[in-house]
């Protein structure tokens, strides 16, 4: 157990250094000049010329990769040329509302889809069964952005039960302004939870120990709790982490249509003013939420599910 | 064995949700293609004074706030989002399967270092990837494309090594070898044929998925660029009439979904069918 902890977090930390040369070589794949293009036209050269030389862009490309490695280490990010701020402030003034609608939206996907996933398998073949699936692929080809606009419509406009756009800090204020873009990205991946579970319940309740316990005489709810779930959920944890890595990408959208001031708005807003750096900074932490969640789910994993133990210990 | 499992799972007779998914997308595509030859409409061509007008005999589904039939440019944004799903999947398949056969294939480093590299591919969100292209390559429906390409292999890499590493071992692929065929010959006319079967059936819903995606990039003004509009280009441009001119973002939102139901069931429908017969 402890050969594999070790393995896996090795191979997380190569994860997060692969991440890290991927966001900067953004940066290098720019065709032309970043720094002209992010300042725009209007520009005298010798301006440009000192944001590159504070940027380090005349450095060797190593070199330049080699400070930016030391940098993120030490947590320097650098500053926004376009917001006239460091990149840390920036970020940290937006991270509030965005790690409450990814928790948010976590939390309703995985109550929803856990709940209807179990609920589709046990009555697998049912008209039931048949409508949750048909409801979960149309759930998955709605985007997310069109569903918000209809929930701020119906829920928003017409019955006035929530406010359509902006975020208020706080507990409260984030439960006012948050539910409806929870909502809104949670529903599609309500769709992936509920029909990977549903998958994975299937089979487990076609398995022979289910026949034996039910043989055995336990009540249908001990074998579904006790037996079925148990086997049913470690797969599901692996795609967890995947749902993590959607749920950031679906803030980026669902932010722009209920103007909620998070990251993902500001990633939007630093690719329309080329800002490199912020966008660079964005993908490091989201890349690493993406990775720390990978790592979370496989340990957990591990640590749940006796199979997945052995199979390591004796691999 | 798993040769003739998949021939009859492509081959043999279709279950009925099958065929009612097969029904659903054969008619959006079949309305896409020749609907807009049929309008009497320009997609692109405004007419200021017949906007935001509701459905009418002239106008099935209104007109948009420049007076623009929303019929017309539905089906017209369909094909481009259909083309482009289509296109980036097959993109993604193909680069995916290549470079994961190709790792499995050549064994020691070359895989150790690859197999770290699709495990970073995988680990970064999507739209951060999608949104960095954009930055790199500028705003439009291309940039857009090479993006989810850029994240797509990643996953098609990892099934196709996952399937050559189990493939290499069966015997008419040793038999390949003892003919003394050059290993180009042996990855490209053997081994990938096989390989590439299992993720065409994980790659069908993909193509909506990659659907969904642009009309997201639309929706935030990185996609399509107007004129020209794809699906979700519609839907944004529909967005501050919702409350007084509805139709203009129900039908493109509408045949999205019409897409996922109808793929979705193909899907369904094919893995019972297989589970069924084995």
């Amino acid at each position: 157990m402890l050969n594999y902890l070790f393995r896996r977090l090795l191979l997380g930390l190569a994860q997060l250094l692969g991440l890290v040369i991927v966001v900067f070589l953004i940066l290098q794949a720019v065709p032309g000049d970043p720094v002209r293009i992010m300042l725009g036209e209007r520009v005298p050269a010798e301006y440009v010329e000192t944001v590159r030389e504070r940027l380090g862009l005349n450095e060797p490309m190593l070199t330049q990769l080699w400070t930016y490695l030391t940098r993120i280490v030490t947590g320097d990010l650098g500053e926004s040329v376009t917001f006239g701020q460091s990149i840390q402030t920036l970020v940290a003034s937006r991270m509030e509302p965005s790690a409450y609608l990814i928790t948010y939206g976590l939390l309703l996907a995985v109550i929803f889809g856990g709940v209807l996933g179990v609920f589709a398998a046990v009555r697998s073949g049912t008209v039931a069964d048949f409508t949750l699936r048909i409801l979960a692929t149309a759930l998955l080809a709605m985007p997310a952005f069109w569903v918000g606009l209809v929930l701020a419509l119906i829920f928003g406009i017409a019955w006035g039960l929530f406010p359509v756009s902006g975020y208020q800090p706080g507990l409260v204020g984030a439960f006012r302004t948050l539910t409806l873009p929870a909502i809104a990205i949670a529903l599609s991946l309500v769709a992936v939870v509920l029909r990977t579970l549903r998958s994975s319940m299937k089979r487990v309740l076609d398995s022979e120990y289910i026949e034996a316990a039910r043989a055995r005489g336990y009540s249908e709810n001990r074998v579904l709790a006790r037996h079925a779930l148990r086997n049913a959920v470690t797969p599901t944890i692996s795609i967890v982490a995947v749902v993590v890595g959607f749920l950031i990408g679906g803030t980026a959208v669902i932010e722009q249509v209920f103007s909620i001031p998070g990251l993902g708005s500001l990633l939007v807003q630093a690719v329309e003013r080329r800002d490199y750096p912020v966008v660079q900074a964005i993908a490091l932490l989201a890349g690493t939420v993406v990775i720390v969640a990978g790592l979370v789910a496989d340990l957990l994993q591990a640590a749940l599910d006796p199979r997945v133990r052995n199979a390591i210990r004796n691999g | 064995m798993a040769e003739i499992k998949f021939r009859s799972r492509l081959g043999g007779t279709w279950s009925t949700e099958t065929k009612v998914g097969a029904s659903i997308v054969g008619v959006v595509v079949l309305a896409a293609l020749v609907g807009p030859i049929l309008s009497p409409w320009e997609p692109n061509a405004p007419d200021v004074l017949g906007s935001l007008e509701p459905p009418s005999f002239a106008h099935w589904m209104g007109t948009d706030s420049v007076g623009r039939d929303v019929l017309t440019r539905t089906l017209v944004g369909t094909q481009i989002s259909l083309l482009a799903g289509v296109l980036v999947t097959i993109a993604t398949v193909v680069i995916g399967t290549i470079i994961g056969s190709l790792v499995a294939y050549a064994g020691g480093w070359v895989d150790a270092f690859l197999s770290r590299v699709v495990d970073t591919a995988i680990a970064i969100p999507f739209i951060v990837v999608v949104l960095a292209t954009v930055v790199i390559l500028g705003v439009g429906t291309f940039s857009v494309g090479v993006g989810m390409v850029v994240v797509g292999w990643a996953v098609y890499a990892r099934l196709a090594r996952a399937e050559v590493l189990s493939l290499r071992e069966h015997e008419f692929i040793m038999a390949t070898k003892s003919l003394g065929y050059s290993p180009a010959r042996i990855l490209f006319r053997h081994v990938i044929p096989n390989v590439i079967r299992p993720s065409l059936t994980f790659a069908t819903m993909d193509v909506v998925a990659a659907m969904v995606v642009l009309a997201a990039m639309s929706y935030l003004g990185f996609g399509t660029q107007p004129p020209v509009a794809d699906l979700g280009s519609i839907i944004a441009g529909g967005q501050p009439f919702l409350l007084s001119a509805w139709w203009i973002s129900t039908l493109p939102a509408l045949v999205l979904i019409a897409l996922g139901v109808g793929v979705g069931m193909i899907d369904d429908g094919f893995s019972t069918g297989s589970k069924a017969k084995r």
